[in-house]
């Protein structure tokens, strides 16, 4: 294979991969805070997507971005006042549950919001048919925004976790959520704040790659899948691990296209899946002494 | 008091035939058919969920296991291998069917009670083949596990073209089970059709019930009440989960054959991740180890779905359950202590 | 303790049994029932919903003017949420219980293939608005369709590939049963036109980046591209191809002919060729085009009343409902072997999707000239004129 082709393979693994990184970190949030893997992550980034695409029918691409971003953290902190915070010492399978019918019934409220169609945000830079051109195969500058933005959000949530009061008492919370309590820590404060910063997460992901992917009702799903199989696979909880596992995934993807049939490809990812569960469930970079003091 | 419940069932079963019968409303009937298998399959998930603790994402693929075993064994015509030895031997013990395919030629085709056989032990073999790694992890990770498995079966079934890719599969003969039995969805063998569904359903259930009676139950109920006391106890939890999920699997594979000869054919929305949500939301509702619950939650609201009742909001109904019953009555509306 | 929320749980299943139970329609004019079974939600929710909309539009309509020949039209629709086991069901029960006089739809060819057997054993008119070959051949008496025929579409665009010199070309097809009947089509007919497949791709239509088997493609050194799909990934495909640098031309299905596609796909919508009904070049048709008059009715009445696009797919269900009108009309008693005898009979007549000529071997009644090849210019679709 000539060095251009092997690079467009890269790169557009990089782009599938970028995709799946910056929808894994929104995980982490309130993986870290509260255990529960929120099965209505990916509807975070649809909700982002599609309010962006509505209110940048009036208002310039930044306001929009912004605006859905602020939009959707509310919904998500919402959602977890309403329903999330009556469940009283719930099982895992309880939160399981609510968490699917969480994202059932958000995919139906945008269907009937919205509509069946398929839409999507303009290029942030450039248009549907810009690419940048490196040695000979080409990337589309959207991509960079992609993983810019992962970088960022990565940057962001460290520092918040480490230098502020709020980050450091979820920090708190998630290790030992009653030791965190005696400290007066409001537990559950904190637990809505992970939402909202989790669903803002996931709003900004639903708008830099609204471009490249296109919004509809139900695209939710199908990214939090992969979403969440990258975080596992970099270990829950370590956002810098999910956006190297997001993108050697995109990557292994890319370049099993060339030799076998589409079909298949997810098969592959599923049972990469399958095996870093049996092998190393704490993941690739997971440790697994804090996997081990996790409560589910 | 068990003898009254199951007598109590036997009865209801009969009374709602006779009253569609009187009632001029048999097409009824159809629909009520379709529920009792998948009402199969949510009682052998409420044995997984309810006694083994564990959550399975993925039953769908299971029925689909079953349901694409049977439509591709049943379909294939072994009229140009007539005189092999071992269709001879197939024929002479009257396991072999001679029909005519929907364009009138004849073919020669398998026994359905084979391909039935095939898919349980298909699925038992997946079940233990999965079920070894998976049923260590705990939690999300058995969740996300059990979704992933279930995705690679609905892509194997949507990807492959023996399985008719994304079409399915149709023209699925009908399952002669006994003399004067048929099972297909023609009007002739409605209301023998519907006898017969529910009473598998009737006669698994006994076997539950008498499983969860005996020495095996007993370590059962002893794992579902805490799983640490009953290791302590000595019980091989591990052991008695894994071949839980497998029971269970071969329930689901099962009425998955069923299904399948029922309604003539199988496509890939049956493995999809909706169809495991909505078994899951089923046995939320009936209660987690409620057999009864689970059972008349499983019938009501898939004969509701059946008949388009909730139209386009089907799966916000079920979204819409799934959280009601996590947030008020998480133990499930039959309350009950114990089966 | 127990017995009572037993009873209670089997007071309500017993309640729930009977309350699903439709209502006898009161008696009177002999209405006709007619049944809907439209993929309004799921997958295919783009083509069902306009069939939909146009389908209680219409029937209002008929109903205001009084009706077929003085039948009131009940209208029945059902959404099969694009399943075909769900379309089965229903199919069954408006059959069995509702006795209705024909069905229209469903939406894809995956569902109508399920219902094709039903609906004939049951001497229940089926006018389906899916094109899978399969469907009108073998012809099954009381099967129809108002689809062109995915054949057709793939001979049109042969046609203009010969005419273009591009022999050498790449299919890319979606795993759903549209992609892969066209993807049938295309390779069934490609040794007629002297065309050489060079690759043969087939993905998901959940998939959000396309660019792995775009590179794959590009590989191959193909001379144009043929897509076939229904869903948002017509436009992802178009970007993506753009985005690597391959720049032959790309030819979609029938299935692209709605605006939203090559806006969504924007720039890189420029010159891609596609065979379409000519609902959504109405405008710019001449005046003496045959079609043209039933055509700006149509978009007129539907964009009035539902405040979006005209769709060729709604147009499959006018012209379903307009022939099943003209057979009635023809056979005013109501029997089903008349009606159905009487839409073979139905000669010229001007629809959405072309013009009619049934017979008793053709169910669908639509030639290569229903089609015209489309392209876009300036995010517009325009006639495409050979150049």
């Amino acid at each position: 294979m000539p060095l251009s082709l092997i690079l467009q393979y890269l790169f557009s693994g990089i782009t599938a991969g970028a995709i799946y990184a910056v929808i894994a970190i929104g995980f982490n949030i309130v993986y870290n805070t509260t255990g529960i893997i929120n099965f209505a992550q990916g509807e975070f980034v649809m909700l982002g997507g599609m309010i962006a695409i509505s209110l940048g029918g009036f208002m310039p691409l930044p306001v929009a971005v912004a605006g859905a971003v602020a939009i959707t953290a509310l919904v998500g902190g919402l959602l977890e006042f309403v329903f999330i915070r009556r469940m009283k010492n719930p099982t895992v399978i309880q939160m399981i549950i609510v968490t699917i019918g969480l994202s059932i019934l958000i995919r139906e409220a945008a269907l009937h919001v919205w509509d069946e169609k398929v839409h999507s945000l303009p290029y942030f830079t450039g248009n549907e048919i810009s690419s940048l051109r490196i040695f000979g195969a080409c990337l589309s500058p959207q991509v960079l925004w992609v993983l810019g933005t992962c970088a960022a959000v990565v940057a962001g949530l460290s520092l918040f976790f480490t230098h502020t009061a709020a980050g450091r008492a979820m920090r708190a919370c998630s290790a030992d959520r009653i030791g965190a309590m005696l400290c007066g820590i409001n537990a559950r404060t904190m637990v809505t704040l992970s939402f909202m910063i989790s669903a803002a997460i996931g709003a900004l992901a639903g708008c830099v790659i609204s471009p490249i992917t296109s919004t509809t009702y139900d695209c939710g799903t199908s990214l939090a899948v992969k979403g969440f199989t990258v975080a596992i696979i970099g270990g829950l909880g370590n956002s810098a691990g999910a956006v190297v596992a997001g993108l050697l995934l995109g990557i292994v993807e890319a370049f099993c296209i060339s030799f076998m049939p589409m079909s298949y490809r997810d098969v592959v990812v599923i049972a990469i899946l399958l095996a870093a569960l049996s092998l190393k469930p704490s993941g690739l970079f997971g440790s697994s002494a804090s996997h081990a003091l996790k409560e589910f | 008091m068990r003898r009254l419940s199951f007598a109590c069932f036997a009865a209801a079963i009969v009374v709602v035939q006779v009253a569609t019968g009187l009632t001029g409303t048999g097409y009824l009937l159809t629909q009520l058919t379709m529920a009792a298998w998948y009402s199969l399959v949510v009682v052998g998930l409420c044995l997984l969920m309810g006694y083994a603790g564990q959550i399975s994402l993925g039953h769908a693929a299971f029925f689909a296991i079953g349901g694409y075993t049977t439509a591709v064994l049943s379909s294939v015509n072994l009229l140009p291998a007539k005189s092999a030895l071992p269709v001879r031997a197939l024929s002479a013990v009257g396991l072999t069917i001679g029909g005519t395919d929907p364009w009138g030629s004849a073919v020669l085709r398998l026994s359905p009670w084979i391909s039935l056989a095939a898919a349980m032990i298909a699925s038992a073999v997946v079940a233990y083949g999965i079920g070894l790694p998976v049923l260590r992890l705990r939690g999300h990770y058995l969740a996300m596990a059990t979704l992933g498995f279930g995705i690679i079966v609905y892509r194997i079934a949507l990807g492959t073209p023996l399985f008719g890719a994304a079409d399915g599969l149709s023209d699925v003969p009908s399952f002669p089970l006994f003399p004067g039995l048929c099972l297909d969805g023609t009007r002739l063998h409605r209301v023998s059709s519907y006898y017969f569904s529910w009473f598998v359903v009737l006669a698994v259930i006994v076997l539950i019930v008498n499983l969860i009676g005996s020495r095996a139950g007993r370590a059962l109920r002893a794992i579902h009440g805490n799983e640490a006391a009953a290791q302590a106890m000595g019980i091989d939890t591990s052991r008695y989960k894994l071949h839980l999920f497998a029971l269970s699997a071969v329930i689901a594979a099962m009425a998955g054959v069923f299904m399948t000869h029922y309604t003539g054919g199988i496509g890939p929305g049956e493995t999809s991740v909706m169809k495991s949500i909505r078994y899951v939301a089923i046995v939320a509702v009936g209660g987690m180890a409620n057999l009864w619950g689970a059972l008349i939650a499983g019938t009501v609201l898939n004969f509701l779905s059946l008949r388009g009742l909730f139209g386009t909001y089907d799966d916000a109904v079920f979204g819409a359950v799934l959280i009601a019953m996590m947030l008020f009555a998480p133990d499930g509306i039959v309350r009950k202590k114990r089966i | 303790m127990h017995f009572r929320s037993y009873f209670a749980a089997a007071a309500i299943a017993v309640v729930a049994l009977f309350t699903a139970v439709p209502v006898r329609a009161a008696p009177g004019a002999e209405p006709v029932k007619i049944g809907a079974i439209l993929a309004v939600s799921g997958p295919a929710s783009f083509l069902g919903s306009p069939e939909a909309n146009t389908v209680v539009m219409l029937v209002k309509r008929i109903n205001d003017k009084g009706g077929i020949n003085g039948h009131k039209v009940i209208l029945l629709l059902k959404d099969s949420k694009s399943d075909p086991q769900i379309a089965l069901s229903l199919a069954r029960q408006i059959i069995e219980e509702e006795q209705v006089f024909a069905i229209i739809g469903p939406s894809t060819s995956g569902e109508t293939l399920k219902i094709k057997q039903l609906c004939n054993d049951a001497k229940t008119i089926l006018i389906s608005c899916a094109s899978a070959e399969g469907i009108t051949n073998p012809v099954a008496p009381y099967v129809f369709t108002t689809a062109q025929k995915d054949a057709l579409a793939v001979r049109k665009i042969y046609e203009t590939m010969k005419a273009l010199n591009l022999h050498r070309i790449a299919i890319a097809s979606s795993n759903t049963g549209f992609g892969k009947a066209g993807k049938t089509q295309l390779e069934n007919l490609a040794p007629e036109f002297g065309i050489e497949i060079a690759a043969d791709e087939v993905y998901e239509k959940e998939a959000t980046d396309l660019s792995g088997l775009l590179t794959k493609i590009k590989a191959a050194n193909v001379q144009a591209v043929v897509n076939w799909s229904i869903e948002p990934a017509q436009a992802l495909l178009a970007k993506n191809m753009r985005q690597i640098g391959l720049t032959v031309p790309l030819f979609q299905s029938h299935g692209f002919a709605n605006i939203l596609y090559a806006k969504v796909a924007g720039a890189a919508a420029e010159g891609i060729l596609f065979p379409s009904g000519r609902l959504v070049v109405a405008g710019v048709l001449p005046k003496d085009n045959p079609q043209k008059k039933v055509l700006m009715e149509y978009k007129k009445e539907y964009e009035t009343d539902y405040k979006e696009d005209a769709s060729t797919f709604g147009g499959h269900v006018w012209d379903a409902l307009m022939l099943l009108t003209r057979a009635i009309e023809a056979a005013p008693d109501l029997d089903r072997e008349k009606v159905r005898s009487a839409l073979e009979n139905i000669r010229g007549c001007v629809g959405i999707g072309g013009i009619f000529n049934l017979s008793a071997t053709d169910h669908s009644g639509l030639d290569e000239s229903a089609f015209s090849m489309l392209t876009v210019k300036g995010g517009k679709f325009i006639p495409y004129s050979g150049k």
